[in-house]
């Protein structure tokens, strides 16, 4: 059994997705329990892969015994180890607290919400793990596809949002395809450490820069790098809560994943930062994300809106640290994918909560929400001081090593925006905290002040969201364990 | 310094930090300041048991956890630290008791709340007391902002909430703005936060390099209310007296002039500070802001707001003190934490007693108080004696400190602001005192009958000012720790 974790990871939610989709029609209570034991034994997998890394280091998964490079190989190391087992745990305390909301809000259509759910992780999960390139290519699909679905589950104007990010999507998706098709050409392998194997004794070919650009460019697309952000904000926002909180944390991260994949182990570091005058580019290029990002994020009265663009912004922290090639910097992105994806999980969760208990997320439904829901409000803080950057909660600690990369670099566009980022972040949430902590409540009762009404989360959601919160503050004391431990070993030792 | 490992430390705070669980779940308000009682004395019992330990040439460390490689949380008790800790520790009790006489008598609503976040602060105060390196300490120092933020915004109408506005623009903006690159800068330099007593960033950065961060640091711990960074002080006298008296007077903004004399002290060091001429730096700014609060504290008619610009010079004392970077004066520095504490929180107190007696804020309604409140009145006059610094209170006992601590580094011009300060400090404190008592009965505002606030407003008050008196002709246990924590810095004073 314990040789088949990789695969496991992957097949499970598959197959758990197809017998919710028969049990649909037959059983549809069950589909609940069948999906939180899928996600739940996903999640085990995932981690005793983390535990078999550390103790053993990396090691492969042939897919039906097929060698590589003729076969799909799953390769784990240090580096999807770390970030599987945190995106599966995301995705298990997703499902766990957002069930109650989907139930009500999808109705007898919450099995195919079971369904898509499982379908997503899937090929997440398979992003992560896969060490072939167009198998990559084959569960991006899966998970675009089920993305789309998903989003379009949502508001009056989801299927707008949807059919824009699917031609975003397909766009940037193809533009990978087309990358990995020009590595095709020249190294006749998909298989990534072949591939890896090859490229440097090709590297002066045109078709290698072309390839690397192309694929490149094609994961922007996806991870919403500015300015090819456009459908993120639109997409995330009219998606139901359920599914938003999901999403949000998922999507951009694995992106990010895969391009330092890429970036890293595909193409040597040399390459990706020394061969091209892109790397330089490219931070100036995050540096705008940032401040883009930040800036807009403050524009907006919408609570979900407002995050999307805080996600944004978030993603140009990463790229940012990534492309700078220094091994602080680096750390800090490697640190942030997954810091990020907690911190987002977090948010999302409340306002999909405060979405659904007070039915609207809009900044004048916040009043008096610390009355009204002081523990998803106390979440809400948590994650907020989290993505402000204060200390013991991760947020902090992965912006210490980007700031503190970009200050070795003597990169001050990178760390001026940082800074920049964290403030306008507290000026975000401040905002927030002031309305939900003064504001009188407007019941429409000609002026007079009506006593507010309690509106918490039953302890089913609470619970699920609670953990999260404190996940937070866990995930930020252990980051000396995961730096030495899982991203030190990760970053090739090419880089200084 | 032998290092010795013990948990006391971290059970101080531990005990502070852990009391908002016990206070949530409380029903009745008896219960719940029982609690907080319990918690503040078990709290300084702990602080104080460590003097002995101290006095005898231990530190106390206990590491958390290692946060990042070569980076941990770790609290240290030094003398420095334990100095701040039992001062801060000992005005939480006296605090605490008049809270209940004033958040009674004014029916103050959300009570528990404010007890919470009351306690939280004071653990955060006592953690920046303790931190053995700069990210612990700034760990803190974020915790205390933020504990303090529905203190400050107690009333949450629409004054509270400009005043929090600008509390949190000026203490996050600086903190995150200033503080957190410098951090960053000074790990990359000398790869290391840990406080030594020479410093660690002395051979890895240059002159300019080293004048930028410490104007980063200096400026960045806002708490301190060095000029320009001020303006959140006075605006933060919107809360209730006895977060003023507490935080605004004691552990806020103690703990901004605290980290800035640690950071002098701890990574620059006192040696590469005199070598580089930057002690001069922080020593005219530290002037500037003297005498500037001074002037405008003159100008102001509200009692808070003038104790508030009488407390944002007497910080800056303080920075002077270490900016001397003389045995003396580093003395001075630590000492007048101590001293100014119980002076200033006893005119606090003294005002917040007077407004819940009269409902009076502004010192021009104040002629002939002195008849009405003949206690509270008493009480603010030693109070007030023991900030201009004249005997026998404990603040003569630091400004002398301070004023051999210029005759020390040979500095005349700052023994010159230092006085010139005392007088101006006489002059905004005594009239208020004079007026209370001698007036005419036609000016007098009020009617020659006793007619004091309620019995826990005036005890406190009463208790700060004897302790002020006390300091004068016993000095310790704080005038050993200031000395030995000056001798570790400086090699003796």
């Amino acid at each position: 059994m314990s040789v088949h974790y990789p695969a496991l990871v992957v097949v499970m939610p598959v197959v758990a997705a197809l017998i919710i989709a028969i049990l649909a029609w037959v059983h549809p209570s069950r589909a609940l329990p069948v999906a939180v034991a899928a996600l739940a034994a996903a999640a085990g997998a995932a981690a005793m892969m983390l535990v078999r890394v550390l103790a053993h280091g990396p090691f492969a998964y042939h897919l039906g015994g097929w060698p590589p490079p003729v076969g799909i190989a799953y390769e784990i190391d240090h580096l999807n180890a770390l970030v599987l087992a945190v995106m599966a745990a995301v995705a298990l305390i997703n499902l766990l607290a957002v069930w109650p909301q989907a139930e009500q809000r999808f109705a007898e259509r919450t099995v195919f919400f079971y369904a898509l759910y499982l379908l997503f992780c899937a090929g997440t999960f398979g992003i992560l793990v896969t060490g072939d390139a167009f198998n990559l290519f084959v569960l991006l699909e899966i998970t675009s596809i089920s993305g789309y679905a998903l989003i379009g589950l949502g508001r009056r104007d989801a299927a707008l949002a949807s059919l824009n990010y699917v031609f975003m999507g397909t766009i940037g998706a193809s533009l990978y395809l087309l990358g990995i098709g020009y590595l095709y050409l020249v190294t006749g392998s998909l298989n990534m450490a072949d591939m890896a194997a090859i490229l440097p004794r090709i590297q002066d070919s045109r078709v290698v820069t072309a390839a690397f650009i192309i694929c490149m460019t094609g994961l922007f697309m996806k991870m919403a790098l500015f300015p090819l952000h456009g459908w993120l904000p639109n997409a995330y926002s009219q998606a139901a809560g359920p599914v938003c909180s999901l999403i949000a944390p998922l999507t951009t991260k694995t992106m990010i994943y895969v391009m330092v994949r890429i970036g890293l182990y595909v193409f040597s570091p040399q390459f990706t930062f020394g061969r091209l005058d892109l790397a330089r580019a490219m931070v100036w290029l995050a540096v705008m994300a940032i401040v883009f990002g930040s800036l807009t994020a403050l524009a907006q009265t919408n609570l979900r809106r407002m995050l999307c663009y805080v996600v944004v912004a978030e993603v140009g922290y990463m790229v940012g640290g990534f492309w700078l090639g220094t091994r602080t910097a680096m750390t800090g992105a490697i640190l942030h994918i997954v810091n990020d994806a907690a911190m987002t999980l977090c948010v999302f969760l409340v306002v999909g909560t405060i979405g659904h208990q007070l039915k609207s997320d809009t900044f004048d439904t916040l009043r008096g929400a610390f009355r009204r829901m002081p523990w998803t409000m106390a979440v809400m803080v948590v994650a907020g001081l989290s993505l402000i950057g204060v200390p013991p909660t991760c947020g902090f600690f992965s912006k210490w090593y980007l700031l503190g990369g970009a200050l070795a670099a003597g990169h001050w566009g990178l760390a001026g925006a940082l800074v920049f980022s964290s403030l306008v972040n507290t000026l975000l949430f401040f905002r927030i905290f002031e309305i939900a902590y003064f504001e009188p409540v407007n019941t429409g009762n000609y002026g007079h002040a009506a006593p507010l009404r309690y509106a918490e989360a039953p302890p089913a959601m609470l619970a699920p969201m609670i953990a999260a919160a404190m996940g937070l503050i866990v995930l930020g004391l252990l980051t000396g364990e995961i730096v030495t431990r899982l991203i030190a070993p990760a970053i090739p030792a090419a880089i200084p | 310094m032998t290092p010795v490992l013990s948990v006391k430390p971290l059970l101080a705070i531990l005990l502070a930090l852990g009391l908002p669980a016990v206070l949530v779940s409380s029903r009745s308000a008896n219960l719940r300041e029982a609690w907080t009682f319990g918690a503040a004395g078990a709290m300084l019992a702990v602080i104080a048991s460590m003097v002995p330990a101290v006095l005898g040439g231990a530190c106390l460390e206990w590491t958390l956890v290692s946060i990042l490689p070569g980076l941990a949380l770790q609290l240290r008790v030094d003398a420095f630290g334990l100095l701040f800790a039992l001062v801060s520790s000992s005005l939480w009790i006296v605090t605490t008791l008049y809270s209940i006489g004033y958040m009674r008598g004014l029916q103050e609503h959300s009570q528990t709340r404010y007890y919470c976040f009351f306690a939280l602060s004071l653990a955060a105060a006592v953690g920046v007391a303790f931190s053995a390196n700069l990210l612990t300490l700034y760990l803190f120092y974020e915790m205390l902002s933020f504990a303090t933020y529905p203190l400050v915004t107690h009333h949450q109408d629409g004054e509270a909430r400009a005043s929090g506005r600008k509390y949190l623009a000026y203490i996050l903006g600086a903190s995150i703005g200033l503080v957190l690159p410098a951090m960053l800068m000074v790990h990359h330099l000398a790869g290391t936060l840990d406080f030594t007593a020479q410093g660690i960033l002395d051979g890895h950065a240059g002159t300019s390099q080293t004048a930028a961060l410490l104007v980063m640091l200096v400026f960045g711990f806002a708490k301190a209310g060095i000029m320009p960074l001020h303006a959140w002080l006075p605006a933060a006298m919107v809360a209730p007296t006895p977060v003023s008296a507490l935080l605004h007077a004691v552990a806020v903004v103690k703990v901004g002039v605290f980290s800035v004399v640690r950071v002098m002290s701890g990574i620059f060091g006192a040696d590469f500070l005199a070598r580089l001429h930057l002690g001069t730096l922080v020593a005219v700014v530290a002037s500037i802001t003297i005498i500037g609060a001074s002037l405008i504290a003159l100008s102001q008619d509200g009692l808070k707001r003038r104790l508030a610009f009488s407390t944002i010079g007497q910080l800056s004392y303080i920075v002077l003190g270490a900016a001397l970077l003389s045995p003396s004066g580093l003395s001075g520095a630590m000492l007048h934490i101590a001293m100014h504490a119980f002076g200033k929180i006893t005119l606090f107190f003294c005002a917040g007693a007077i407004f819940v007696a009269t409902g009076k804020k502004y010192i021009s309604e104040m002629k002939g108080i002195g008849w009405a409140m003949p206690v509270t009145m008493g009480a603010f006059f030693i109070g007030a004696l023991s900030v201009i610094g004249l005997p026998p209170c404990g603040g003569f006992i630091s400004k002398w400190y301070l004023l051999m601590g210029t005759l020390e580094a040979d500095r005349i011009a700052l023994l010159f602001v230092i006085l010139a300060s005392s007088i101006l400090n006489a002059a905004y404190f005594l009239p208020i005192v004079y007026q209370a008592f001698f007036c005419s009965p036609a000016e007098s505002r009020f009617e020659r009958r006793m007619h004091e606030a309620p019995r826990w407003c005036v005890v406190p008050p009463v208790v700060t000012a004897l302790a002020s008196v006390g300091l004068f002709f016993y000095p310790q246990p704080f005038l050993a720790l200031a000395r030995l924590a000056t001798g570790a810095l400086l090699g003796g004073p």
